[in-house]
């Protein structure tokens, strides 16, 4: 399903003295199954336009589509559900939850879903098995290596079973050959069927060849 | 008087209560002033996330509310000790004006509470909080009960004097006294059981109407309530009198004491919360038709209509047991 | 209705996993909460369990009990006064009686001296209490000297051992015979400490009451009813005043508990970000903080109502007496038998549990709605 922004803005500490308008009227289409790279400097509110098209947060104004489905007029409650089923992320900095096990933090996100624990378990053990990491689900996440800790974050976003997979500076603390790496595996992500979007102003990222679509932002706007 | 521990204690909740009560109808009215669920704009969010608080706020407000309700009975039981002529809490009760007007505060506040958080519920579940208006609105009804019932019981305890002489349930509920209590034991017993059976098959029928048909909510809420108040007419007509064993002993009372095995907490809770589930039914019943929330309004109601259905029935079977098997025998007396 | 449950189980096992995590900081809290608690319950079991104790011994007194004043003290009623009372339907017994306290100068605790008339006593032999007999180490056939005020000693012969359901009336008792005490205390005879009247229907004692106050105008007959309904009374009122000082205990445990809910350590605040971000609702955050109160809570209770219930029963509420029995060095000592009821349990709970939760309830709103997005950045 194609993902569908009408003129969105987000604007923060509204009606104050130091209003800020983070998107200034963002209009485009996102295709199904493709790899999408929004590109742009620190502050041209990349992460913004990601965290509205992720149902992390909702815009000032404007419509965002899912389908035939409007996700940005939903409360809190019901967005969350959405997002539940439909997105999954990756985050700069990882946040994997110290002091939990591997499997612990690749099953988080299904808690509330509360599924029966042995098929969660065999979900997330059949996703470590997925991205060669089966042998560390019961270490403590902080014994893990920069890769490792990449794919268990990779799975966690996976456990649900989502269709889109965002992903917010996946490679700024790597080094080229775990960028790299990573790139693959989006690549497999795709091939499975998902829709993948990242945001970056790595150029290992923009242009690499698996990228299906660059959008560029300054500002707020699309260039 | 105003010393002892669990009188401060309930106080303590009536104020704390109060004072959360307040809290949220601050935030209610900001709510039904500026909501737009169709807003992106940061005021509306921070009045979704204000729902939160207020939803917590009356949760905790009703659960103190109800254990409240339980210390103050229990209380009465224990201070009986203290007022000339009293021997169980109905004596207590009587030591001034201000006793019985708080005990219907706090089950009126109950009920009010119980259908306004089935309410709630079912308004979370529409995705455009379609009743969002309606409910904070009724809430803020809900706020003078609470205030008065905080004023009433420090006004009961304040002028509770040990040295005035209080009547017992021997006084009150007897027959040839005078006032409310009196005309319910004065009730011939037949009259209350011919009452209580025919309350009871409407409630039957019109809560199992309710679930197969999904109609008629607010008739099955109107019924629960006629039942719940036939049920206390009984309880004080006939069914007290079989579980003391003694034909004029009528206090509605005295069976929570554990002489009688507690059978009045297996009586009580059960006929309260089935009226509470039947009027948070009557709650919901006008609402099925708004199109965000039809596919919650089907579940909720039936998971409701049929709890409160088999308290009911746990009520006459739990009365019905007590009379059919106590030793006392009015057979040609009463029958 | 079992995904609900289920998810509960989920939200618990993440709750408990993440308390063990900061075990530091929550144990700050439980001790502190686990203290409040012990205090509170310490005070309150006390206070009822020698409310229960009082309430025992009274039910053995008799329901009237007529003394004699004069210039308005107490004084010795002479035996005529039993048929001066003349006929008082409904008392079914009427008995002359003779006790007094006696101080021991030697080891400074007073003893109450009666005398029973059903049991057969020489001169000089006494029978004591149980748990007398066990402090002073005195068995049945020996001798025990006790010195009045006077520097007197008296030496008595320990005939034998009494065992009554109140430890308190038990523990200085010691009964003797009529001629003893006459003697010890230089009552002359025919006059008596005071007349017991026993009036099995409680209704008519008001009425009776009134005709002895007729009867025999110098005389002040004392109902056990009042003495029942004073020491509810006082106890209530010694228990509720030392919970109004205790109130700037509670009063700090719950700002302290404010102070906690709402100093997030930043990597808390992380964390919530994060639940949010993967998926988890406002109102799945708002249960689990709850649920850290409510096991908190729930610790803190059961050990605080357990210490204070071995505090009290076990060990003799050594920190409390003064306070409740009274500047009590006239008091015998004994072992207060446990005694705890729902209406405590309730009462405790609404003194700790609820102020601290409904402290909670803002700063844990206020953690929950974190905007996950801020972990983006």
């Amino acid at each position: 399903m194609k993902i569908e922004l009408q003129n969105v803005k987000k604007a923060f500490n509204q009606g104050r003295s130091n209003e800020l308008w983070a998107i200034r009227g963002v209009t485009t289409t996102l295709e199904p199954n493709r790899i999408t790279c929004l590109k742009g400097a620190s502050g041209s509110g990349k992460t913004t336009l990601l965290a509205m098209i992720g149902c992390l947060s909702r815009p000032t104004s404007g419509r965002i589509m899912l389908g035939e489905r409007m996700l940005s007029g939903l409360p809190e409650r019901f967005m969350t559900e959405f997002r539940r089923h439909t997105f999954g992320f990756i985050f700069q900095r990882l946040n994997l939850i110290p002091g939990l096990s591997t499997l612990d933090n690749i099953m988080l996100p299904a808690y509330p879903l509360a599924p029966r624990h042995h098929q969660l378990l065999a979900s997330a053990q059949s996703l470590l098995e997925q991205f060669g990491i089966t042998d560390k689900g019961n270490n403590p996440i902080e014994w893990l290596s920069g890769g490792e800790a990449q794919r268990v974050a990779i799975c966690r976003a996976l456990i649900n079973n989502p269709q889109i997979i965002i992903a917010d500076e996946p490679t700024a603390n790597l080094d080229s050959r775990l960028s790299t790496e990573f790139m693959g595996l989006l690549e497999r992500l795709r091939d499975l069927g998902k829709t993948v979007l990242i945001t970056s102003h790595d150029p290992l990222v923009f242009d690499a060849p698996c990228i299906d679509r660059v959008i560029e932002l300054r500002d707020g706007e699309i260039v | 008087m105003m010393l002892a521990p669990a009188i401060m204690a309930l106080i303590l909740v009536s104020g704390s209560v109060s004072l959360m009560m307040l809290l949220a109808s601050v935030f209610a009215l900001q709510v039904v002033r500026h909501w737009d669920i169709h807003s992106g704009s940061e005021r509306q969010l921070r009045l979704e996330r204000q729902t939160y608080l207020i939803s917590t706020l009356l949760v905790w407000t009703f659960v103190s509310e109800l254990i409240a309700l339980l210390l103050f009975i229990y209380n009465a039981e224990a201070m009986s000790g203290q007022f000339v002529g009293a021997m169980c809490a109905t004596g207590v009760l009587n030591v001034n004006d201000w006793g019985w007007p708080d005990l219907y505060l706090k089950i009126a506040i109950f009920f009010a509470g119980s259908t306004w958080l089935i309410l709630n519920h079912l308004d979370n579940q529409g995705y455009d909080y379609p009743l969002i208006r309606l409910k904070y609105r009724l809430m803020l009804l809900i706020l003078p009960l609470v205030l008065a019932e905080f004023v009433v019981q420090l006004n009961y305890f304040l002028q509770m004097d040990p040295a005035v002489i209080t009547s017992c349930c021997g006084a009150l509920f007897s027959a040839d006294a005078e006032g409310v209590a009196a005309e319910i034991s004065g009730l011939a017993p037949r009259t209350s059981l011919w009452l209580l059976i025919g309350s009871g098959a409407g409630v039957f029928a019109s809560g199992l109407h309710f679930v197969i048909r999904g109609r008629g909510g607010l008739l099955y809420a109107l019924l629960a309530l006629f039942s719940f108040i036939s049920a206390l007419v009984a309880i004080i007509s006939f069914i007290a009198l079989y579980i003391y064993e003694h034909p004029h002993h009528h206090c509605p009372f005295c069976i929570l004491k554990s002489g009688y095995d507690y059978v009045g907490y297996l009586l009580y809770i059960p006929l309260f919360t089935a009226t509470a589930l039947a009027l948070g039914c009557g709650a919901i019943a006008p609402w099925r038709h708004i199109s965000s929330l039809s596919a919650a309004f089907e579940p909720l109601s039936h998971r409701l209509a049929w709890s409160s259905l088999a308290l009911f029935l746990l009520f006459y079977a739990v009365a019905a047991w007590n009379v059919l098997g106590s030793n006392l025998v009015m057979q040609g007396v009463w029958w | 209705m079992i995904a609900l449950f289920r998810r509960q189980q989920y939200l618990l096992s993440y709750t408990l996993a993440a308390m063990l995590r900061r075990k530091g900081r929550n144990l700050a809290l439980l001790f502190v909460y686990m203290l409040i608690i012990f205090v509170l319950a310490s005070v309150m079991f006390l206070s009822h369990a020698l409310i229960r104790e009082a309430g025992i011994i009274t039910a053995q007194s008799p329901e009237i009990i007529v003394q004699r004043m004069t210039a308005g003290r107490q004084a010795l009623i002479p035996a005529d006064y039993l048929e001066r009372m003349g006929r008082l339907q409904g008392v079914n017994r009427r008995e002359a009686r003779l006790w007094a306290n006696f101080h021991d100068a030697a080891t400074h605790k007073n003893y109450t001296m009666r005398v029973d008339s059903h049991r057969e006593l020489g001169d000089g032999e006494i029978i004591i209490g149980a748990s007398m007999a066990k402090r002073l180490k005195v068995n049945p056939d020996d001798q025990l000297t006790l010195t009045s005020t006077h520097g007197e000693p008296y030496t008595f012969h320990v005939k034998g051992i009494t065992t009554s359901p109140s430890e308190l009336a038990n523990a200085g008792l010691v009964l003797i015979s009529a001629a003893t005490f006459r003697r010890i205390f230089a009552v002359p005879p025919g006059y008596f400490s005071d007349i017991a009247l026993s009036v099995p229907n409680p209704r008519e004692v008001r009425t009776i009451t009134e005709k002895l106050l007729k009867r025999l105008p110098d005389t002040r007959p004392i109902l056990r009813e009042e003495i029942q309904r004073t020491y509810d009374s006082i106890f209530a009122w010694r228990q509720g005043i030392t919970f109004v000082l205790l109130v700037g205990a509670i009063f700090a445990f719950v700002i302290f508990a404010w102070d906690k809910a709402n100093g997030l350590s930043s990597e808390e605040r992380r964390e919530i970000g994060i639940l949010k971000a993967v998926g988890w609702e406002t109102g799945d955050v708002l249960r689990m903080k709850f649920l850290e109160g409510l096991i908190i809570s729930l610790c803190a209770f059961i050990a605080g109502c357990l210490g204070a219930y071995l505090h009290i029963f076990y060990a003799s509420a050594s920190l409390f007496e003064p306070i409740l029995k009274g500047w009590s060095i006239f008091y015998p000592h004994f072992q207060i038998r446990p005694f705890i009821d729902g209406l405590q349990l309730a009462t405790l709970f609404f003194f700790t549990v609820f102020p601290y939760t409904i402290t909670t309830i803002i700063p844990i709103w206020r953690s929950a709605i974190t905007d996950p997005d801020a972990v983006m950045r």
